[in-house]
């Protein structure tokens, strides 16, 4: 995908969706296209957050291993989602693995380069904050919604 | 709005039908479905979305969504959860048991006001049965509609009622080659599981659809429906073309008895299936 043809994906992408020209550019420059392969890891449980990604096409698993049960599927994330919120915040790591379970192509951005940048153009740091915090909030929402067991049987 | 058909016309309401089962399918560890055939008289047509009375001689009634094909009455197909002392009894049944029936009773899904458009079907739980006669209808008229789409969501794989039939679905509901149409998502999964993980309400946000020429049709426990409600207002799918259908105590289903009462509505009469407008100001109170 061209650079110009990628400024307008990330401009129609609900994520990004209402941001500057000239913060779409930037991003589109930014913009590491990636594609692996199932079974592949995109980060490891412990790793640096070093990047947060758009996923295109495929699904990720967000897991985590348990001793005596194996690894536990926290959630799965497809076309469309955005993983990695927690770069905006330095020096974090990974709390769960993310493993390819279907092929998946996806947008890699530089966590580093968004925070520098994010310091120093405020206006994009916040229109950013305020795009992970949707995506954060809409995690909090799901996971009170599953911790409900709306399904199970009633007491 | 969707027009109540509340019975059988020239048919007492009270009394019940004696209808044989002819098959009881294990869907899960607590959900059975029977298939029913009456023992005498006509057939029970119905409306995607109607619901009927069903009775355990000697143990009681309750109401229970029909689950069938509309388009084969011949057969009626109700698909019940052991939640209580009848459900359980209903679940024991066998072939060549006899229970009463009544009805059809309620307002159905509007498939004639979808034609047209795209529609998204939003299941949650046990709230897949009372959606599977609109999803046949869909079906038999498939050029009628625009995408259609199933997002379905259940606490574990173990919990997925008709699978097969999902299958089935990814290929004949798909409005295009390599479209998929069919959206499973489970709250739990361990070992094989081979599907998406989380609530079914995250799958509405990336949903291919034309908003504005979109009806909703959902079920399932009511937080489900309020939170798949919001999502969908979100994409900008009208509230008048969002539609729910609502449970309650129904025990007489013809509107007399006032079990069923939600605020100006009786949800055996007036309901099962109600537009999201006619409800709003009472889904989020409490105790009615």
């Amino acid at each position: 995908m061209s650079k110009a043809g990628l400024e307008h994906y990330l401009g129609e992408h609900p994520f990004f969706r209402g941001m500057r020209p000239k913060d779409l550019a930037w991003l589109a420059e930014l913009a590491e296209p990636l594609a692996l392969e199932v079974g592949d890891y995109l980060y490891r449980e412990g790793d640096e957050s070093k990047d947060f990604y758009l996923i295109q096409e495929g699904l990720v698993r967000l897991e985590i291993h348990t001793p005596g049960r194996g690894e536990l599927v926290i959630q799965t994330l497809g076309p469309g989602e955005v993983l990695g919120w927690s770069v905006m915040l330095p020096e974090t790591r990974k709390t769960f693995d993310a493993r390819i379970f279907q092929a998946t192509r996806l947008l890699a951005f530089d966590a580093a380069a968004v925070r520098k940048h994010s310091e120093e153009d405020h206006h994009f740091g916040y229109e950013l904050c305020k795009r992970f915090s949707r995506v954060i909030g809409e995690r909090l929402q799901a996971t009170r919604l599953r911790l409900l067991d709306l399904y199970g049987q009633p007491h | 709005m969707v027009n109540p058909i509340s019975y059988t016309p020239g048919q007492d309401p009270m009394q019940p039908r004696p209808f044989r089962v002819v098959r009881a399918i294990r869907e899960t560890a607590d959900v059975v479905t029977l298939e029913l055939e009456a023992q005498s008289g006509p057939p029970l047509a119905f409306q995607p979305g109607q619901f009927t009375m069903l009775y355990v001689f000697g143990v009681g009634e309750v109401p229970i969504s029909i689950s069938g094909d509309p388009h084969k009455p011949a057969r009626l197909v109700q698909t019940i959860r052991r939640v209580g002392l009848v459900t359980e009894a209903l679940c024991k049944l066998g072939r060549g048991d006899v229970v009463g029936v009544r009805g059809p009773f309620g307002s159905h899904w509007p498939l004639e006001q979808a034609r047209g458009g795209d529609v998204v079907i939003v299941a949650g739980g046990i709230g897949l049965p009372p959606l599977r006669p609109a999803i046949y209808h869909i079906l038999h008229q498939r050029q009628d509609y625009g995408r259609v789409y199933l997002l379905y969501g259940a606490r574990t794989p173990a919990d997925l009622l008709f699978p097969e039939e999902l299958k089935r679905w990814q290929h004949t509901l798909a409005h295009a080659p390599g479209a998929s149409p069919v959206r499973v998502t489970v709250d739990r999964a361990e070992g094989g599981w081979d599907g998406a993980v989380g609530v079914v309400t995250s799958l509405i946000p990336v949903l291919p659809i034309d908003p504005l020429r979109t009806t909703a049709l959902m079920v399932g426990p009511e937080v489900m429906m309020r939170f798949t409600i919001s999502e969908l207002r979100k994409r900008g799918i009208p509230e008048e073309n969002l539609y729910l259908s609502m449970e309650r105590n129904m025990k007489c289903a013809v509107g007399f008895c006032g079990h069923c009462q939600y605020g100006p509505h009786f949800i055996c009469k007036d309901g099962p299936v109600l537009a999201f407008p006619r409800v709003r100001d009472w889904i989020t109170r409490k105790e009615v």
